[in-house]
């Protein structure tokens, strides 16, 4: 063997040990999830700790007239039941929300939506607790109430929000009507009207992204414990912003920020539910500093899905004007936002509609203005950014049917139309019309392997020999092609646009290496199943040469933890992700200075090989990183302190664009309304790919939700604002048996200002296949002049859609 | 989703299962393998003060050939259905039925008679019983009275049960050798009730349908046997014009609830295309 590929071998081998960035380390988590050994917030369980239950309204408006509490405080067990009358005198029957609204913790004079806590019974088991839900005695006087978003703003309206109904400037401008939230306006509105009145050929559509939950397995919950001794509070919850919540704790409570520790402990899946600040969190705290004793909320599934933050609800009329061969000229989009009885989005605080001004999407398109109205309804409150960044998922929906639409009308193929218009590799970084800058893409290269990938032209040969056999009488199935080109915003974000509650979007990432070499690192993030254990272990382990095993990441706990914004919005990677980077680096520059006074030369002379620092020219003399940690300790070079360990605040310079080309095949039966997909492909580029195998369970998890929202899933509500199907026997959580089979591949075009190049990649796949699965379906039934067919796609809906075109006899 | 309080009784016999819910009245609920009683209870839409558990007694999970009826004991799990050998070859339609019900976790707990006996619409068993002419064995303080599924149903939630009486057994007569037969359900996904289902056995001789029967699920608050548009079938090839008959006497008796399945007129419809559908495969299936 020559001494070339001795050297190769040797280098692979230490590279392979480290399991860094790039390979398919195994996740470090599963060891204990895959046994049953999370430690989840319901698992705790503290000495003489009580359990909550909420009294929830049956009405969707109405006036509260009388609470008796009597007959369940007199209930053995029971040791306090809370109402707003018990939370007003300490300011907090409202608490605050991330939308600058506040929100009724216990509802005060009137209920605003069905299932609205009314009172909170605190028992000595969660059995007596729920018993005395039942034996508290509420009197309301029902009233009128608002279901239809259109109806909202109707001057005879009733008004719900009386709260604060005089107060006509919001948190984000002018309120045109009492039940008015905001109106939020970007781009240019005269350039864009000009452009609309000159084009050859204009298409409006009204796209609905209905209302539906992010749903994680495991429901909101919390156990707080107060201290009276030490005047400390502690705090276990399902947060996917721990920090966050200590911030907003202190601010609501008047406890100093250092007397109050914030833990998320293991998180069963997140998805956006658990961003936001809920009551059962507020009366848990209150009712442990009343009591002095832990108090434990646990919501239960119909109070999770009708309750807790729910997603999207956005009516968008969206235009698109073209040239007559199928050049875009120009984006108008007008949303109607239903955010139900409060505004409790969990959008950074100057972005009310979330970054929902990425709609024009893919495309290089000069001109675009978009309005967002804001509307009060009697719902539950939220719009929460479900498996997206801030209304992503909604925007691209909205440009990524619209531009279907316009193929249709342009009689061109959808696929030709995206060539034709997206932005050019060379355009980056691209400024938007609605002032957003795309950091890199090469989206012709990407649209292009997909379309090979799946056989496109082939598919559409295949798809109009169906339509003419359908025609024929020959078959009773209908083929849909499904296509979708997704530019995603994550990574939330520069400080200049970026914050909630006042404070800035940076994440944090702490890196101290141990004297034998080991490592324990700490992130502001919080991981609900998205990973990180692994993933950031895998970053340092490349950016160090330490072993990815020796490697342990903790997030969670406030008290250890740098200060962080959280997990949402594909934030980590992209934020905490390059906080980690710069911190290692740190931590790297320091060992250099150490390595090259143990080896007597020069820091110059020396330079990085995988795992150690080498002298250049002289490969066999190195300290490994091992070494020079024990050195760092125990003999540092004179007037370097000692030790090894690095803290970063990184704050991105800008947002990151992950993109992506999505196809999928589907065929539906006619008869039945039932559609099944035959074939989903889905490249992403996220850049740097950190674990491909993690980035792989993203995307089919991401699509599993997209196919779930897309097909079937959906929160609705009667006119009498009943929340219909809360349960999993009708909310569509698709099991292993009704989810597609997916097709992943990528291409990767790094970020230019991540520290390494990655750009996130968990909601990619929901954002992008939301509108691949409406689309296959829409396709489907185009020829047979269809027009535009609202999601959910169930059965019953396409049967109807059958039913409208006269298809069954 | 938290149960209030009961009391648990697991009798070892059918007497005193008998008995005690004799002595308990109307506060008192049998549990069978549980699965429509305690969601009910969790979401407190059903509040029994004591739940009789029928699991501890003996024989009453058995599958056996008696004369010319197939007779199953009520506390045989829809697996156990699944995998019986005997119904496999004498009543196939039972086992092609339990597949479709719910899941395999479900399945090992959830059985044949607690399906039939709950008066839930959205069981599929009981439309099935009654395609297949079964009889219930229903045990009481006077001993067994046998009442046919037909007979059985009277609303949802009621049926011809007395209080205090146990279905202990089914018993179904056997098919004829040859017979075509088909369970055709819809459904959103795995685990739910049907949005629409219907159950076909035939006889055919010679291309001519010389006998048939249909059960329909889900689709009003009983179960439904489709006399009607099983009349309309024998005589026939069951050529196309007889099929369209007999599906719109079908869709006729029907009489669902719109729900988050669909409006009424769709599960109407879906009940006739599963009936179609059942047919057709039933036709493929019949030793002609």
């Amino acid at each position: 063997m020559n001494e070339q590929v001795k050297i190769d071998i040797d280098r692979a081998e230490r590279t392979e040990k480290l399991q860094g960035m790039g390979c398919k380390r195994k996740r470090v988590e599963d060891v204990r999830f895959t046994q049953g050994k999370g430690s989840y917030v319901d698992d705790l369980k503290l000495p003489g700790m009580l359990f909550g239950d909420f009294v929830r309204s049956p009405h969707a408006h109405a006036r509260i007239v009388s609470i008796d509490t009597s007959r369940a405080k007199a209930l053995p067990g029971v040791v306090a039941v809370l109402t707003a009358a018990d939370l007003k005198p300490l300011g907090l029957h409202y608490m605050p929300t991330l939308a600058g609204d506040v929100q009724a913790v216990l509802a005060d004079e009137k209920v605003l939506f069905q299932n609205q806590e009314v009172a909170f019974v605190i028992a000595e088991d969660r059995y007596i607790a729920s018993d005395a839900t039942e034996l508290v005695e509420v009197v309301y006087e029902a009233l009128p109430c608002i279901v239809d978003p259109f109806k909202a703003m109707l001057p005879d309206a009733p008004i719900l929000r009386e709260d604060i109904k005089d107060k006509m400037v919001g948190a984000h401008g002018p309120r045109k009507h009492p039940n008015h939230i905001f109106e939020w306006q970007i781009g240019d509105k005269q350039a864009t009207d000009d452009v609309f009145a000159r084009a050859d050929v204009t298409i409006k559509e009204m796209l609905v992204d209905h209302r539906t939950h992010p749903s994680p397995l495991e429901t909101c919950q919390s156990v707080a414990s107060f201290d009276k001794v030490k005047g400390e509070l502690t705090l276990w919850g399902t947060f996917q912003a721990p920090h966050v919540i200590r911030t907003v704790v202190s601010l609501i409570s008047g406890l100093p920020e250092h007397k109050i520790h914030v833990i998320a402990p293991d998180i069963g899946g997140g998805f956006g539910n658990k961003v936001g600040a809920y009551a059962g969190y507020v009366c848990s705290v209150v009712g442990s500093i009343v009591l002095g004793v832990p108090v434990k909320w646990v919501e239960d599934r119909m109070e999770n899905l009708s309750t807790t933050s729910f997603a999207r609800d956005y009516h968008m009329t969206t235009e698109l004007a073209a040239t007559k061969d199928g050049k875009i000229l120009g984006m108008r989009v007008h949303v109607l936002a239903d955010h139900g009885a409060f505004d409790a989005c969990a959008d950074p605080s100057k972005w009310p509609a979330g970054f929902m001004n990425i709609c024009t999407g893919s495309y290089d398109i000069p001109v675009a203005h978009l309005v967002v109205d804001g509307v009060y309804t009697n719902k539950a409150s939220g719009g929460v950014a479900y498996r997206c960044s801030f209304r992503v998922t909604e925007a691209v929906f909205a440009i990524e049917r619209a531009i279907e639409v316009l193929a249709q009308k342009l009689g061109m193929d959808a696929a030709e139309l995206r060539m034709k218009n997206f932005i050019r590799a060379e355009q980056f970084p691209y400024h938007s019309a609605l002032g957003w800058e795309y950091d890199s893409g090469d989206y012709h290269m990407a649209m292009q392997k997909a379309m090979d990938a799946i056989g496109y032209k082939a598919l559409r040969a295949e798809q109009a020999e169906k339509r003419e056999a359908f025609k024929r009488g020959e078959t009773r199935e209908l083929m849909g092609i499904g296509i979708s080109f997704f530019t995603e915003i994550v990574g939330a974000g520069p400080a200049k646009n970026c914050d909630i509650l006042g404070i800035a979007m940076f994440d944090s990432a702490e890196i101290r290496i141990h004297p034998t070499g080991s490592v324990i690192a700490r992130m502001g993030t919080k991981s609900q199943g998205q990973g990180h254990e692994t993933t950031y272990a895998q970053i340092i382990a490349t950016e160090l040469g330490i072993p990815a095993d020796d490697i342990m990441i903790e997030e969670g706990n406030t008290d250890t933890a740098p200060y962080g914004l959280g997990t949402y919005g594909s934030r980590s990677t992209p934020v905490a992700g390059a906080a980690t980077a710069v911190a290692a680096r740190k931590i790297k520059a320091k060992a250099q200075m150490i390595a090259a006074h143990m080896l007597e030369v020069h820091e110059g002379d020396l330079e990085w090989d995988i795992d150690r620092f080498r002298v250049k020219g002289l490969p066999e003399k190195f300290k490994t990183m091992k070494e020079i940690a024990w050195s760092a300790y125990n003999a540092p070079p004179p007037n370097l302190e000692p030790g090894l360990e690095a803290v970063n605040y990184y704050e991105p310079p800008n947002m990151t664009y992950p993109f992506g080309a999505y196809f999928c095949v589907m065929d539906i039966d006619v008869d039945t309304g039932v559609a099944k997909t035959r074939r989903f492909y889905a490249l992403d580029d996220c850049g740097t790919r950190i674990n491909p195998m993690i980035i792989e369970g993203q995307v089919h998890g991401g699509l599993t939700e997209a196919f779930a929202c897309a097909m079937g899933q959906e929160i609705r509500y009667d006119d009498m604002g009943n929340v219909m199907g809360a349960s999993f026997m009708d909310f569509f959580l698709p099991t292993a048996v009704e989810t597609p089979k997916w097709e992943t591949d990528f291409t990767v075009t790094p970020s230019p200002h991540h520290p390494i190049g990655a750009k996130g990649v968990g909601e990619s796949p929901h954002v992008g296949g939301v509108p691949c699965f409406s689309n296959a379906v829409n396709d489907a039934y185009a020829f047979l002049g269809a027009g535009h067919i609202q999601m959910p796609h169930d059965a019953w809906r396409l049967w109807q859609v059958g039913e409208r075109l006269g298809l069954h006899g | 989703m938290i149960p209030g309080t009961f009391d648990y009784h697991r009798p070892t016999t059918v007497e005193s299962a008998v008995a005690l819910l004799m002595k308990l009245g109307e506060d008192a609920r049998p549990l069978a393998g549980g699965h429509s009683l305690i969601p009910l209870m969790k979401t407190r839409l059903a509040s029994p003060e004591h739940l009789v558990d029928l699991s501890a007694i003996e024989g009453l999970r058995r599958v056996e050939v008696e004369g010319n009826d197939v007779v199953i004991g009520a506390m045989t799990t829809q697996h156990s259905v699944i995998t019986s050998t005997v119904l496999a070859e004498l009543v196939p339609i039972l086992r092609e039925t339990a597949l479709v019900i719910a899941d395999p976790q479900i399945r090992y707990k959830g059985t044949i008679g607690g399906n039939c006996a709950n008066g839930d619409p959205g069981n599929d068993m009981p439309a099935l019983m009654q395609c297949l002419g079964a009889s219930y064995q229903l045990t009481g303080a006077d001993g067994n009275r046998l009442v046919p599924a037909r007979d059985f149903y009277l609303g949802a939630y009621e049926t011809a049960l007395e209080p205090g009486e146990i279905l202990t057994e089914i018993r179904i007569p056997v098919p004829p050798a040859g017979h075509g037969y088909g369970y055709e359900k819809l459904k959103r996904k795995v685990g739910d009730y049907a949005t629409a289902a219907a159950a076909v056995v035939i006889t055919m001789v010679s291309g001519t349908c010389t006998s048939a029967s249909i059960g329909l699920t889900n689709v009003s608050e009983t179960p439904l046997w489709a006399a009607e548009a099983a009349g309309i079938l024998v005589g026939s090839t069951l050529d196309a014009a007889t099929v369209d008959a007999a599906v719109a006497a079908a869709e006729a008796i029907t009489n669902p609830a719109s729900d988050m399945r669909g409006p009424s007129e769709y599960r109407t419809k879906m009940a006739g295309v599963m009936l179609r559908r059942a047919l057709e495969r039933a036709r493929t299936r019949a030793i002609a």
